[in-house]
């Protein structure tokens, strides 16, 4: 029992090979949203404003593919996306904001200041502006290192159109460590349970980089890359596609309900054997206060701590860090 | 294995004091439908293919709240969205927010197999359509004038409520004011049901899901509600495919699809033992109904409303249309 937290910073192909000038800065940004979502847990903040406060801190930092630093659509646009759900069920989602400075706290504001759950793109931003949320030119978003993934994507992107040959990951790899290694980041995302039990979870990300304008991912779909109930909470990041087939975050409350797992084996199953290698992390925590953050892909940023003092940042499996 | 069904609804939660001649018409489409959807079985169409050419069908047709005759935005236009699931695989697509495109249900399924997404919505989905040539048409076409006067109502109904400052949503008009059937917030009469969806099971067992939906009745815009949602509105797998329709948020919430699913594959359900045990568990206090079919060849139905617009029927001959219990 006790309070606990994970938050992550996106799986993927992480390649051991990340210089430290592109892996200092996102560890010391975990190690501080970790730290913030620690103090708030102590001094009795509920789950839902942990969480919220956690994912704004990420989706503030450049590092990481949410707000600021979102990567971009095919037309070099940001089209951020988010949803946040309690453990007594209730939701709010988002999507195709340009310029909110914060998605996670349009989402909340959805859940609770509408009768609705979701609401994206121009009526999304006609809200924001009605609630006022804090909203910038959407240049405030796009990063240079952006511009440079968007790039290479569209690079690889024409090769493969014109030599009809899948894009050679390894070639890809040395050439351009950053663009293909960094650009399968999904997202950013924390959950976690107060010292009452409440759950809460919460998921924001720019998408997919050189995505088609208009495409939503995993992370606004409840049960997708967002999901709590009574049991658990989780948030997914990976292939948006891979996730929403899966019902990734709502298959892990599912098996803990209906089969009786517990909640590291339940992320684990997910992770194991419901979704494709390569694809899917996950980080959870279940109202006991247990805690669990699996992947399937060469590394996924991530931090977790419990009330008992333990605490963890990581990027690649432990013994690999 | 070896035996298909089939079942279509046009909505769950109906007006008790709907005209008998509207009841009549409905049961028509639904009839209409369902014929629809057997000749393709028995032409061995596969699963997806039938599902599709079903959801198309009550899409054109304007009496349901899909394609024409969708429920209309606060604003008095349409945003339709659709998403349609393969059992196979699990492949999927889903579209939001379209204004102009004549089936989205059929721009889901090239989202599906032409694009490298699941999901597109607003003006992307739009551009894609146009880039894949599919039909599209003014948005004034979708829009009929019966639902000109129910957003009219709407607005009216909406604004007693604000005035008595009862809750909306979640919560029914229930602060000791005696109120009418309800859903969503609004009186029976004006809510529009919400969707058209159909499940199919093929001979050969695959099973596939659609849903398609101009969403709910004076929607504020942007407003996606669970019918382009994967594991919410729609869902299918290698056991089963699903399609929901009535309360959108409590259906999100829920994960209702996927729940149907999700208690066969971890509880060793049955179809309508699982269909029965979402609906009674899984709603609380919101109203929906949904209707699937399994790999077996099974067809169920479920709803805690008042009332679904559905019809079913298997390859033994048998075959069902109703719109109450």
């Amino acid at each position: 029992m006790g309070w606990a937290i994970a938050l992550h910073g996106g799986a993927g192909d992480i390649p051991l090979s990340l210089p430290p000038e592109r892996r200092q800065p996102r560890e010391e940004t975990l190690r501080r949203c970790l730290q913030i979502g620690v103090e708030a847990l102590k001094s009795k903040m509920a789950a839902l404003d942990v969480v919220e406060l956690v994912v704004r801190e990420l989706e503030n930092c450049p590092h990481f593919n949410a707000g600021r630093g979102s990567v971009l659509t095919n037309k070099g646009t940001v089209e951020m996306e988010a949803s946040i759900m309690e453990g007594n069920m209730n939701c709010g989602a988002v999507s195709g904001l340009t310029t909110v400075v914060n998605a996670i706290s349009l989402a909340r504001l959805v859940m609770e200041k509408t009768p609705h759950i979701y609401l994206a793109f121009d009526g999304a931003e006609e809200f924001a502006k009605e609630q006022g949320v804090e909203t910038v030119d959407s240049s405030h978003f796009i990063t240079v290192e952006n511009i440079e993934r968007l790039k290479q994507a569209k690079e690889a992107n024409r090769v493969q159109i014109d030599y009809t040959q899948p894009i050679q990951k390894t070639d890809a790899k040395k050439e351009t460590p950053i663009a293909n290694g960094d650009s399968q980041l999904g997202t950013v995302g924390c959950v976690a349970v107060d010292s009452h039990g409440n759950l809460a979870s919460a998921t924001s990300t720019g998408g997919l980089v050189n995505k088609m304008v208009g495409r939503i991912g995993d992370t606004p779909i409840i049960g997708a890359g967002t999901y709590a109930n009574e049991l658990c909470a989780v948030s997914a990041t990976g292939k948006g596609e891979s996730i929403i087939r899966g019902t990734a975050a709502r298959d892990v409350a599912a098996l803990m309900e209906f089969k009786g797992l517990s909640l590291e084996e339940a992320a684990k199953c997910v992770v194991e054997e419901r979704t494709p290698k390569g694809t899917v992390g996950l980080v959870a925590v279940s109202a006991k206060g247990e805690i669990a953050m699996p992947y399937n892909t060469t590394g996924m940023f991530r931090a977790c701590a419990s009330e008992d003092g333990y605490s963890e940042i990581a990027i690649w499996p432990s013994g690999l860090n | 294995m070896g035996a298909w069904a089939i079942a279509v609804h046009g909505g769950a939660g109906v007006d008790p004091n709907l005209p008998a001649h509207r009841q009549e018409q409905a049961k028509q489409l639904l009839t209409r439908c369902l014929q629809l959807g057997i000749s393709a079985l028995n032409s061995n169409h596969p699963a997806i293919d039938v599902v599709e050419l079903v959801v198309r069908e009550l899409e054109t047709d304007p009496l349901f709240n899909s394609g024409r005759g969708s429920a209309l935005t606060e604003n008095g236009t349409v945003e339709m969205e659709a998403s349609i699931m393969d059992g196979t695989k699990r492949r999927c697509g889903a579209v939001s927010g379209v204004t102009t495109v004549k089936n989205p249900i059929s721009l889901a399924r090239l989202i599906m197999d032409k694009s490298p997404h699941s999901y597109l919505a607003f003006s992307g989905a739009e551009q894609f359509a146009r880039q894949q040539g599919v039909e599209t048409v003014d948005n004034e076409y979708f829009i009929t004038p019966e639902n000109v006067g129910m957003l009219k109502l709407a607005k009216e109904a909406n604004a007693i409520l604000f005035d008595y400052r009862i809750p909306i949503g979640k919560e029914t008009c229930g602060a000791g004011i005696e109120s009418p059937l309800q859903m969503n917030g609004l009186p029976i009469s004006v809510y529009a049901p919400e969707t058209v969806g159909c499940v199919v099971v093929d001979s050969e067992g695959r099973c596939a899901a659609g849903t398609s939906t101009g969403g709910l009745m004076n929607k504020m815009t942007g407003r996606i509600g669970d019918s382009p949602l994967i594991g919410a509105g729609t869902y299918a797998c290698d056991v089963c495919g699903v399609s929901c329709t009535g309360e959108g948020e409590a259906i999100i919430r829920g994960t209702l699809a996927r729940e149907v699913a999700a208690v066969m594959e971890y509880k060793g359900m049955k179809l309508q033992e699982a269909v029965d045990f979402v609906i009674k568990e899984r709603l609380d206090e919101g109203m929906a109904g949904l209707i699937a079919v399994s790999n077996t060849g099974e067809v169920a139905y479920g709803f805690n409303c008042n009332g679904m617009f559905r019809g079913c029927a298997t390859q033994d001959g048998f075959m069902e249309v109703g719109i109450w219990e």
